[in-house]
Formats: structure tokens, sequence, C-alpha cells
């Protein structure tokens, strides 16, 4: 699917780094934001954010999701693009607002903003038709693919895109790759049996492809997945595709 | 906090050997409904006119069901309406009675499992046979469907060799598959042959013409159809639809998305009794429409889709959840998505099943191959809204699901309130973060569950918010 | 139950009262609907009868009956459960020391139902068409053909002509007028013999129906 909605490489964009890559994977946030701007666009990164309201939006608490979300809102008056490191995050804001500001007096601002939200590989490939060279050394990495990427905003195959480039690199599938890895937000909370089952699934098909690293385009799923193996004391660095393709192409 | 719902997957995933078998199954019935799909448009159009085909019958659902009635009327068909699944069984154990039946053969229907017919009618001294080869090895089991449309998929066949050698000492112990069907087959002959009274489900209702359409492979809903010289037929009154034309495209899908298969061995389209030139078929067809909460979640634009369902099980097969804890620790007639959706809306926030839509990740797996696309992930959110609401007066929708707000836990709400402050106040959040990450090797490594599989999350050196600060970025 | 049935509906018109107009669909033609040229549609439909386990003869209307003839013959069957009524029932009746005992289903079901169950070997009935798309019999069962007659006996011979079989389930039914002529008290669309694969998804054959369905087109 083709998600562009400006029609020529922008000169500025938002970024928005999410709560998670905020507090865990701050080298996804520096990457994405590096390779943006060696494409010649300009990142604001408005310092007031915080999270997009995610969590609470599925947990049926929408009076508190409403409110975080409203106060992100006003950090993105201008008509420039929204990028986000996280098909998960990027899905709220583009697949839910909608939803969650439905009758709500700022309603029309959050449809503006749902409608500026890219993720960051769709928004890498689509938009900027990014070129790489890759200059890392041989090395293979085993591909999951988050279901808000795959299902939501069905951009799952920009991360291949994106991969395909770097000659170096060698993908590799887990079997059963569709599967949800068991993380769900607060689904892991609220029935951590049920995703530890799936959790200890997801490790066990991503490391029987004996993959040097893990890589996504959503940094929950490689908490999960990621936490898991190291737990079962195996090696395999876990990496956004984002910190991965910056630290493979930079000088 | 543990509640009937977490003991029952507790249960559940500790039945390995069950597990692995339940795996195999369904990743078997995901392969099966792959290859069918060969043509990836057309079978997107097939599905845009099937969801509008449910979708229309929904909205004109009083209508088309006095449609149906009173062309079935027409043809013979005696039509009776339950509000409650006490009403329907009744009004089986009145037709049982009138005709002095003391036993019944059985078709695989979900809607009389939903009534509990079996149980009701052993409580009056009648016996019902299940005669679907996985609804009686269930039945052998004494046990529930644990799926929709495999009733026996966490059956290994050694399993169904000893219930049935069990059950018939006579023969020889025996695990082919076909020896076992065969088995089956000729206990079954006799009592069809007996049988004063047959009872099935029914796929489809045609408001057009009165017809009532099943769906099967076995033929043993055909005999049950056929042969007794009663026939009672039991549905919920969503299952109708407008035109005979509106069939073909919902067959299509239904088998399908079901098993894979272009269409069923048999589909039977009951129009009548027998009539006087002919020589078989039943003298009294009954068809009882049961409500049971249907017609309260019609009630709702958001919830009705719900009744869209054509029960093809699709979205239990791709469930990830489902394929970890099987069909009984849902603990419900419906399980898997469809399941997590429905059940809590027939049975309010306040029963067992009122925790099912947090059995979900919202991964999407089950929107994903719907065949009339209900867009369970979005229902399971509102579900999960209603569960927890509050001020139900200030909302300008009243609640549908009996027992809204009843999943509301003080604490919970609470942590939801704290978060939502931090949340909206930069200062206090960007302090917390920056806190965690300097007390990043002092965390606690104990965190329940997550813990027993994972290692604890350890926070970065520092959060984006401080890396950017150093670099030339503009916060604007 | 009069008040149940008033209750549910004034509880779905309240609901519904403000819109009721049908839902439209821009995709109203059968998508699947592939519409082939005779020779093509009668092969697609020899392949998804037999990719379902149906013995398909290819016949015609001078071959049918030897067809027929080695059909029992390879089985050995005893006796054959044919209406003298029919077209093709007069035909075969006609030469009626070339097949095994004929039976007629002659009388309600209730007087010889302990001989139907045990003694008949092959029921052969007529079929009101075809579907090429997904291999199906349309059976129209009548007084001559009763329901029965392709449910209890083991084996169950299909005589089908090819000028009756359409693409699809839904040109079937708008080119024969389903609506309008009326339909018998059952109709029966049939593809293949009786299944099952409520074992470990695994198939098997001949459960509660006929073990085999045998076509033959003429």
């Amino acid at each position: 699917m083709n998600n562009r909605v400006v029609s020529e490489k922008p000169q500025a964009v938002y970024f928005y780094g999410t709560c998670l890559i905020d507090l865990f994977y701050p080298q996804a946030g520096i990457g994405a934001i590096e390779l943006l701007r060696r494409e010649g666009v300009s990142v604001i990164y408005p310092q007031s954010q915080t999270c997009c309201g995610q969590p609470a939006w599925n947990s049926g608490y929408r009076d508190e999701a409403l409110a975080v979300a409203r106060r992100q809102l006003a950090l993105f008056p201008r008509p420039i693009p929204l990028v986000i490191p996280s098909a998960s995050c990027a899905g709220m804001m583009k697949m839910h607002y909608p939803a969650l500001f439905r009758d709500q007096s700022d309603e029309a601002t959050a449809l503006n903003v749902a409608g500026r939200v890219y993720e960051l590989t769709a928004f890498l490939v689509d938009v900027l038709d990014i070129r790489l060279t890759d200059l890392g050394d041989p090395v293979s990495v085993v591909v999951h693919t988050s279901c808000s990427a795959r299902r939501e905003l069905g951009v799952g195959d920009k991360l291949h895109t994106l991969l395909r480039q770097l000659h170096n690199v060698e993908i590799l599938e887990p079997e059963n790759s569709a599967e949800c890895c068991g993380f769900g937000g607060t689904f892991a909370v609220k029935q951590p049996e049920i995703s530890a089952a799936m959790a200890l699934d997801k490790a066990a098909t991503v490391r029987a492809t004996g993959a040097q690293r893990l890589v996504s385009q959503d940094c929950g799923c490689l908490m999960n997945i990621g936490d898991v193996i190291e737990k079962q004391n195996q090696v395999m660095p876990r990496q956004h595709i984002a910190e991965l393709l910056w630290e493979r192409t930079k000088n | 906090m543990s509640t009937e719902f977490r003991s029952n997957v507790a249960h559940a995933l500790k039945q390995d050997a069950v597990q692995t078998h339940l795996r195999t199954v369904v990743d078997r019935l995901r392969a099966h409904r792959q290859g069918a799909l060969s043509d990836d448009a057309a079978f997107e159009q097939l599905r845009n006119r099937c969801e509008a085909i449910r979708a229309d019958a929904i909205r004109r659902l009083p209508d088309l069901l006095e449609q149906f009635e009173s062309n079935a009327q027409r043809n013979g068909i005696q039509v009776h309406w339950a509000e409650t699944t006490l009403q329907a069984n009744q009004i089986v154990l009145g037709i049982m009675q009138q005709h002095r039946a003391t036993f019944l053969v059985k078709g695989k229907s979900m809607v009389s499992e939903e009534m509990g017919v079996n149980a009701f009618l052993q409580s009056h001294g009648i016996d019902c046979l299940e005669t679907d080869l996985g609804e009686f090895i269930v039945q052998l089991a004494d046990e529930k469907p644990a799926h929709i449309i495999v009733p026996a998929i966490h059956k290994k066949r050694r399993e169904i060799a000893r219930l049935i050698h069990g059950h018939f000492p006579g023969l020889p112990y025996n695990e082919d598959i076909e020896t076992l069907a065969q088995s089956v087959r000729h206990f079954m002959r006799d009592k069809f042959r007996a049988a004063p009274v047959g009872l099935t489900g029914v796929n489809f209702m045609v408001a057009e013409t009165g017809t009532l359409c099943l769906v099967e492979n076995e033929g043993n809903g055909r005999l049950c159809s056929t042969l007794p010289p009663v026939h009672i037929a039991v549905t919920g009154i969503e299952k109708v639809i407008a035109r005979l034309d509106d069939l073909p495209p919902l067959l299509n899908l239904l088998t399908r998305s079901a098993t894979g298969q272009p269409i069923t061995a048999y589909v039977n389209m009951i129009n009548s009794p027998r009539r006087p030139d002919d020589k078989d078929g039943p003298d009294e067809v009954h068809l009882i429409l049961l409500d049971n909460g249907r017609s309260r979640i019609a009630g709702d634009p958001e919830l009705l889709e719900t009744l869209h369902c054509i029960r093809c099980g699709a979205c239990i097969n791709h469930c990830p959840v489902y394929r970890q804890i099987g069909g009984h620790a849902y603990g419900t007639v419906i399980p898997g998505p469809i399941g997590a959706i429905l059940e809590p809306q027939k049975q309010g926030f306040n029963a067992a099943a009122g925790e099912l839509p947090q059995a979900s990740t919202l991964c999407g797996a089950c929107a994903e191959v719907c065949p009339v696309r209900i867009p369970i992930p979005a229902i399971i959110n509102r579900l999960r809204w209603e569960s927890v609401r509050k001020n139900q007066q200030s909302q300008n929708s009243r609640p549908v699901v009996p027992g809204a707000g009843s999943g509301r836990k003080p604490l919970e709400a609470l942590i939801w309130k704290i978060w939502a402050w931090c949340c909206t106040h930069p200062g206090i959040y960007n302090r917390l973060t920056k806190l965690a990450t300097r007390l990043r090797n002092r965390l606690p490594a104990d965190m329940g569950v997550w813990t027993a599989v994972r290692k604890a999350p350890k926070p970065a050196q520092a959060t984006l918010h401080e890396h950017l600060r150093t670099m030339n970025i503009d916060h604007e | 139950m009069n008040d149940a049935r008033k209750t549910i509906l004034d509880r779905l018109r309240l609901a519904h009262c403000p819109d009721s107009t049908p839902v439209k669909c821009d995709d109203q033609n059968d998508p699947v609907d592939s519409v082939l040229g005779s020779d093509e549609r009668i092969d697609c439909f020899i392949n998804r009868m037999r990719a379902v386990r149906t013995e398909v003869h290819d016949a015609s209307h001078d071959s049918w009956l030897d067809i027929l003839h080695g059909v029992c013959q390879a089985r050995s069957l005893n006796n054959l459960l044919v209406s003298p009524h029919t077209r093709w029932g007069a035909m075969i009746y006609a030469e009626i020391r070339r097949f095994p005992a004929l039976k007629d289903y002659s009388q309600t079901i209730e007087d010889w139902k302990p001989e139907l169950f045990t003694a008949v070997d092959a029921a052969v009935t007529g079929a009101y068409g075809g579907i090429a798309e997904t291999g199906t019999v349309i059976l129209w069962p009548d007084a001559h053909e009763p329901r029965a007659m392709s449910l209890v006996p083991p084996i169950h011979v299909v005589l089908l002509e090819k000028s009756r079989i359409y693409n699809s389930l839904t040109e079937a039914m708008r080119i024969q007028n389903w609506t309008l002529t009326g339909m018998p008290s059952n109709v029966i669309l049939l593809s293949g013999p009786s299944k099952s694969a409520d074992i470990e998804q695994t198939m098997t054959y001949g459960v509660h129906g006929p073990k085999e369905l045998i076509v033959i087109l003429m």
C-alpha cells in the first residue's frame, strides 16, 4: 500500500519519538532523525511530546487517552508530515485518533494531524524514495514485522524494501512470520500467561533462523522477543530498523 | 488477580500435548483456507458483496424476519420465537412431549449448544444423540466443543480411539481414522432409522422464499432433517438473508473461509415438511428463532456488526491467542475472537465471559480473515471501554451491554489517572523518565510472569529527549 | 410464544426505525463467475467433481446405459433403486435383464424403512442440473425420486445431461428460475460423497451419507 499523502519531498517534518523509544531505545530515534536529515529533511522534535495515548485507549480508559492525545495534538501545528518510528504509535494516531476525537471540539485538528502521520519506513520508501549504500560487514538479520505495520497500516513490506538495499545484509524470515509476538501493550500485563506463551513461541522461531540480529519497525515487539532471547542466555542483539540503517550507511 | 478465565488459561497452557496438537491442526486449517484463495481480487469482491448482504440483512432484520416467517408458514413450516434459551428449550420439550418422544438425533448446531438443549432435555428424561462425528466424540468424552467447525479439534486420534472403543467394547481397538468413522456410521444408522425427532441448526434463512439452508459434509444433518417424522431447526434471529440470490456468494465464502473447500458435500435447502405427493421427509418442520440478547445488540450501531457473523471460524483459526489456549479456556459456547466479542455482549460484563475482550493482543489477524469484515479489534476496544466506563448518564450513548462499568477497578483507574497526569505534564514526564534511566541498574529484576520468561526491560542510559537536546535539532 | 415474537420485533424496530433502506453493493455480479465455453464448462465440472472423490463418466445418450451396466457389474450390485416413472428410469426398466434387480421407491418411507436401510445396494436418480464452478449436482427430489434415495443407500448414481451444467449456482438459480417456479420440499446440492475431517483434520469418506457418488454425463 502506498501511504503517500504529500506529493513531493517535504523540507521539514515533525518527529514523534514515542515513549518506548524515549525511555528504552533512544538510538532508534537518533538513527531515524539522522536518516531523515541526511535526505535533506529538517527535523522538528517538540520536546513536550510524551505518549500518543494508545495504552489507555486500548485498555478502555478513553477519558485518559483523550487527555493525553489532546496534549500531543497541540505540538504539530504546521502543515508538514509527522514521522513516527513505530507502526503501533503511528497506527494509533492515524487510525484511532479519528474515533477517539469523534464529536470532540478539536475533532478537526485530530483529523488533520492523523492525515499527516507517517510510519518511518513507509516515509523513507514512499516519500523520500531513499537510496542506501551498505558500508557494514556481512550480517544476517531476522525480521519481525509488527502486526501494526503488517495489518493495521499495511506497510509491513517497507522494512524489506529498505533492507534489500543493503547488500551485506542477509534477510531471514522466521517460520509463521505473520503471527503476533504476544506483546499487545497492556495485554502483556492483563494476560501475562498467554503473552508469555506467545513470546516463547515467537522467540523460538526467531532463534531457529540462526540470524545474528533481530530487526523490527516496532520497539514493543523488539523488547518482548529480545528479552525472552536474553533470558535464554542467547546472544542476538535487537535493533530497530532505523538504528540498523543508520549504523550501516553513515560515513 | 486471578479470574475464572485466567485459571482456565493456566490449565490449558499446562497441557503440552494438547497444545502441540492444537497448533498442528490450526496450522492445517490456515493452510486449507490459504489454498482456497487463488485470486485475491475476486475474493475481495466476494467479500464486498457478502459484507453488504449481511449489513443489509441486519439493518432490515425485523422486516426480513417477518417476511421469512410468512413465507415459511405458507410453506408449512411452524415458526416459534424464543426470547431466552429457556423459552427455546421449553418449545423443544413441548414438541417432544406432544409426540411422546423420548429420544432425538442431533445435527451440529452452535445455537443448540447455546441453549444447552442436551442437558435440559436430559433433565426431562429425553436423550439427545449427537450425530456429527466430532460432536459425537465430544459427547462421548462428556465435554463441550472446542471449536465451532471442528468440535473435537483438541482430541488426538488415540484418545478418540479409546473413547470409541470404550463406548463399543464389542469392536476391536483401532486407531485407523476410516475404521473409527465406519464404526460410528454403523452405530448411527439404527439411530437415524428409529429416531422420532431430528434437531439441527441452520446456516441461513432466506426471507424471500422461506427456505432453511444447512451446510455440512457428513450427511448427518440431512439424515436428521429427512428421516424422523419431526424436524426441529433452531437458529439465532440474525441468520436471515433477504434473497435467494444472496445465498451463492455467502456459501462460497463460508466454506472457503472455514475449511478451504469450494463447497461442502451437502447444501441442504429445506422449504417445507412432507407434501402430499412426497414419499419421505418429516411431517412437521419446526423452526425456533432464538433472540437471547441479539435484538439488544442490534440496537447499537457499532456492536451490531457482531451479528454479521456467518460462523465460519476463520477468526478462530487465525487467532494467536486461540492457538495457545484452545477453545475450552474461553468457557463459552463460541470461542476465539468472535466469541470474545459476542459472548460478553450476550452475557454481560459481570459474567465470566466479561473478561474475554482482554483475550486479544489486537493483532488484527481476525479482522484480516473475516469474510464479512467484522471489525473485531474495534469492537474489542469498544467493549473494553464499556467494561470500565463511568458517568454513564453523561455519555450520549447508553450502555448496551449488561454490567457496563463493572470492570472498573479503583486501583487500575487510579493508575491510569496518574499516568494521564504525567503524560499531560511534560516536565513531570521528563523528570520521571530521566529518573528511570538513572535507576536503570536498580530496578526490580522480578516482574512476575513477565520476567518468568523474559529479562526485565532496562531503560537506556539517557532518554531520547535528553540526547536530542544536545543535537542540533529544532525543538519548536 | 406470541409475546416473545412481539417483544423481539418491537425491540428490533425500536433500534432500526431511522434507517431501513437496503445496503447497496457495487459488486453485484457473482465475482467468481467465470463464463466458460460449453466444453470448458464440462471439463471444469468433471475435474471439480473428481477432486471431491466422485467417479465421473463422460458418456452420451447412446452409451450411458452401457456405462451404468458396467458400474453395476464392477460392484457386483444385487439390486438398484430406480424409478420406472422418469425418462431415464423407463429406459433402464426397458432393459431390465441387463441390470441387477430393479426396485422402485413406490411406497412411503415408513412402509419400507428397514429394507431401504439394509437391503438396497445403490440408487440411481436424475439431476436437475450441474454446477461447474464447484463440481456440484443439483437434486430436485419428487414423488418418483424421493429425498432418501440420495441419502440412505451406500452408493448413489446420478444421471446428468451436459446441457444442464451451469457455470455457477447463481446462474443455475436464475436460468432455472427457482424463486418463481417454486422449489420442492427439499433441494440438495451434492458435491461428492459424504465425508468428514473431524478427526485430526484428516479426510475420511462415507461417514453418514453415501460412500460413493457416481455421476454419468450424457
